[in-house]
């Protein structure tokens, strides 16, 4: 298919900010540069990864850092050409289309600045199919693929390539280096086949967030709810097979710390009406999302807390006292939840300590 | 004694206040120079009350002329817009995102120049101080006199700002320099864009400014003129016809304050009830409660801080749906508005309206109740019950505080909300609430915000704040408040994400009081700020 319109790169940016988890940024900058790329090239094409050739060579791009700071250093514009052109002399090899390494968040938009200026097509999946913080929580670690060689270029131009023997060493190599650029920097990372891709990448995500902003965005032009049509949006997606409207309210209380180096913290909204109380704990993302005592969804599921008017979503560092909310719970695409995956992206990756539970699970119980 | 006007589309309010008390009102028609309204409606209080202009301490305007001149895009002047973050941001120029037809009237010309600073205080590049000399030359020999300067991260370092437009007077001494380190917050887009607004107002500001100051001297008042800014504090005039985009938000900040004022009620909910809303605010230690959405002005998106209003569809000309079979009601969304004395029934026309059901109630009385069609006892109450319910429920989507609150009833159609509204404590109806705008402008204080990104390792926390604090109540007081009335009231620190580190952003706020007969202008504020 095609992308010809900014609306339906504006589709992409709110599909993408739900997937995101609360986490990945506010895709609001990401969308400015793809519009304008958009300008500049006319169309992009994004095909199905069922359509690309196994020898082919794939890039998935992504920038690393904190949101809060990529709202003042904007990119130069020539970050991720500079990168996938090294990574070109490196392989010995013409990339033949770039992925986002995360669909969630800001970095859902990023490789399309690539394919304008490369002219080359956007591939239909993505690396996590959600937002994670780290690089090794991307799918193709945890399938045993390596990062490297990777390139990381920032806006003065100044180019690193990292080659690493494990992939949690080259994440802190990366890490260093983006805050020694900055804070933000663009990376390419995890080159790998088309035959790669097919075997390990989340399938259709790039397509799934267009459906899900699309289905928002028609559902507010015509005054129905955008929740119930994001809904049937994703789950008609089939990469994520339930969505549930988890509670309604508004934001009480709101604690922020740090913690083993991470931003932390919880997010209190009691319900309309008395309604209850629903608490989030979060890490960059919402990771588990509790009523009353019951956890009702936790990571590697998608927990979004949307204006409960708008339906945009509001990230974690956008999270406001007396904002008036929804919490939407998504299933994960099932190759984040086996066994082997849950190693990597369950509770207990991030510190919990339980065991993953599925949110339809969770929730079909609570309704019995 | 101080007077506050407030400058709407159609009437310009002011009133006289003294020792907390309104003195006069007036409600006189706007004229389009604003000047000549604002003379009238001057001249009626000192009349009314019988006060001359010497006793004047201090005069307070709020204005939505500026704001009316970017959504009608008219007036407005040609930028020169200057961005020192290169090479970063080249791939996002300015008037990015613009509507093209804004973008193309106000674009003179745009420079992407060397400069800007990193997260941590380095610099993206030096300064090129040849480059911004050239720029400012160019826009001279182009007839452009409004420059915007916008810098990465200058709100936490406004260093390279403020030596760019020292370069630019010299080269360009008619220029209009505006500088977003004064225009917003961190968010570059965002802040460059309500700079560039700033610098296509530069002209008109000063004309307004200029009249409302001769308009004062006329009246014969020496006292000195403040404009009130979006937050609901005051700046000077003269730095008003600098940065009157700092101005366009003030009509419902000051709404909300001046109502807080009349009922003394500090922490409580404004339910403002008009024709066609009924618009809800939440008031914490006298203010607002702040929004946390991006404010789009004339379709530009940018970061200015405004109250967080909650709408329902409910007003006096709401109108009420009554089903075929007698008892199905729906209430609106639609209304007569501003229609409301020729189509609503009890003033003879033939729409049924939120205040014919009130008026068949007895809970208001005006126009002619005989006019209303009957209503069964059923269907009255049902119609009531309906209203009372989406009252109640904008009330409890508000509300963060558990149990009833306070409710400040103010609008031509407060008569819709009942003194036992569900999760109301009480309902207050201050007097003169017609005018809650213009006493929202007399009783503002003097502000001041700041905004830093601060490693935690590298300074203790405690010190940060300190500092902060210590750097606000000092700008505060060299604007004009009484040192001792200078408090903080607002903070926010929230962690950078995605990073190692204990990094935040960090934001506070400071108000104080003006040194005239006012002893304080508010009850008194909160020791403890809150920490979200």
């Amino acid at each position: 298919m095609y992308i010809d319109h900014a609306t339906e790169l504006q589709d992409l940016a709110r599909g993408a900010a739900f997937l995101g988890s609360g986490g990945g940024g506010d895709p609001y900058y990401s969308l400015l540069l793809a519009e304008a790329a958009l300008a500049r090239r006319g169309r992009f094409e994004l095909i199905p990864l069922s359509e690309v050739a196994d020898d082919a060579l794939l890039a998935p791009c992504g920038w690393i850092g904190a949101p809060t700071v990529s709202v003042e250093k904007l990119p130069n514009g020539g970050e991720a050409v500079t990168g996938l052109r090294r990574l070109e002399e490196i392989m010995g090899k013409r990339i033949d289309a770039v992925l986002p390494i995360e669909i969630g968040g800001g970095n859902g938009l990023a490789p399309f600045i690539a394919a304008a200026e490369l002219g080359i097509p956007v591939v239909d999946c993505d690396g996590m199919g959600r937002a994670f913080p780290e690089s090794q929580m991307a799918i193709f670690n945890i399938r045993g693929l390596s990062a490297c060689p990777s390139v990381l270029t920032a806006a003065d131009g100044s180019l690193s390539v990292i080659e690493t023997g494990d992939n949690l060493t080259h994440e802190r190599i990366a890490r260093a280096l983006a805050v020694s650029l900055g804070g933000i920097a663009h990376m390419v990372e995890y080159p790998l086949s088309g035959a790669e891709a097919k075997a390990h990448a989340v399938p259709g995500s790039v397509s799934a967030a267009i459906a899900v902003g699309r289905a928002i965005r028609e559902a507010r032009a015509v005054g129905v709810d955008p929740f119930d049509a994001l809904g049937q949006a994703l789950e008609a997606t089939g990469l994520y097979p339930h969505c549930l409207s988890l509670f309604d309210g508004k934001i009480v209380d709101l604690e922020r710390e740090t913690r083993g180096g991470f931003s932390v913290g919880k997010v209190t909204i009691d319900g309309f009406g008395g309604g209850g109380r629903m608490e989030i704990e979060f890490q960059n993302e919402n990771l588990v999302a509790e009523s009353d005592g019951k956890i009702l969804a936790m990571v590697p599921d998608i927990i979004t807390v949307m204006d409960r008017d708008t339906a945009d979503t509001i990230t974690t560092e956008k999270l406001k006292y007396g904002q008036r909310v929804k919490v939407i719970a998504a299933a994960s695409p099932a190759i984040l939840r086996d066994p082997h995956a849950l190693s990597f992206v369950g509770p207990r990756a991030f510190g919990m300590e339980f065991d993953f539970a599925a949110v339809e699970t969770l929730n079909l119980t609570e309704k019995a | 004694m101080r007077i506050g006007v407030d400058v709407g589309g159609t009437n310009t309010d002011a009133v006289l206040i003294a020792e907390r008390r309104v003195v006069a009102s007036t409600k006189q028609p706007t004229s389009p120079d604003v000047s000549t309204g604002v003379t009238a409606a001057i001249g009626a209080i000192l009349a009314d009350a019988g006060v001359s202009a010497g006793q004047v301490s201090a005069v307070m305007i709020g204005t939505t002329h500026f704001t009316n001149a970017l959504v009608e895009r008219e007036r407005l002047d040609r930028v020169g817009i200057i961005r020192l973050a290169s090479p970063s941001g080249e791939a996002l120029p300015p008037l990015t995102g613009w509507p093209e037809a804004l973008a193309r009237q106000l674009e003179g010309a745009t420079f992407l120049l060397p400069g800007g600073y990193e997260v941590d205080g380095r610099e993206i590049s030096a300064l090129d101080e040849g480059a911004v000399r050239a720029a400012a030359l160019d826009c001279r020999a182009q007839g452009i006199r409004s420059i915007a300067v916008s810098c990465a991260f200058a709100p936490i370092n406004a260093a390279m700002e403020d030596r760019a437009a020292q370069i630019i007077a010299d080269a360009h001494p008619d220029a209009s320099i505006s500088l977003s380190h004064s225009v917003g917050r961190l968010g570059l887009i965002e802040r460059e864009n309500g700079t560039i607004l700033n610098a296509a107002l530069a002209t008109l500001a000063r004309h307004v400014v200029t009249s409302l100051e001769r308009a004062l001297a006329q009246l014969g008042i020496t006292a000195p003129l403040y404009i009130s800014q979006n937050d609901g504090t005051l700046i000077s005039a003269a730095d008003a016809a600098r940065y009157p985009v700092l101005t366009i938000g003030s009509g419902p900040t000051n709404s909300m304050r001046g109502a807080a004022f009349l009922t003394g009620v500090d922490d409580g909910i404004v339910m403002d009830v008009g024709g066609t809303t009924c618009d809800i605010g939440v008031l914490a230690n006298g203010y607002p409660r702040e929004s946390s959405i991006a404010v789009d002005i004339g379709g530009v998106r940018t970061n200015f801080r405004m109250p967080d209003i909650l709408a329902i569809g409910l007003g006096g000309g709401t109108r009420i749906h009554v089903g075929a079979s007698g008892d199905e009601v729906t209430i609106g969304p639609d209304s007569v508005g501003f229609r409301l004395t020729q189509d609503a029934c009890l003033f003879g026309g033939s729409t049924l309206t939120a205040s014919d059901v009130a008026v068949a109630a007895g809970k208001a009385d005006f126009g002619d109740a005989g006019r209303i069609p009957s209503l069964t006892p059923s269907l009255k109450s049902a119609i009531l019950d309906r209203i009372a319910t989406m009252l109640a429920d904008g009330i409890d989507r508000m509300k963060t505080q558990p149990g009833d609150a306070t409710i400040i009833a103010v609008g031509g159609g407060h008569f819709l909300i009942d003194d036992d509204l569900k999760g109301a404590a009480r309902v207050v109806r201050p007097d003169h609430a017609s005018v809650a705008n213009a006493v929202g402008a007399a009783i503002a204080q003097i502000g001041a915000q700041a905004e830093r990104i601060v490693d935690y390792d590298a300074e203790p926390r405690a010190t940060a704040l300190e500092q902060m604090r210590e750097m606000l109540l000092a700008r505060v007081a060299a604007a004009g408040a009484t040192p001792e009335s200078v408090e903080i009231v607002d903070m926010d620190e929230v962690f950078l994400s995605y990073l190692p580190g204990r990094s935040a952003q960090l934001r506070m706020k400071a108000v104080g009081s003006l040194a005239d007969d006012m002893k304080r202008a508010d009850a008194p504020l909160s020791e403890t700020p809150h920490v979200y």
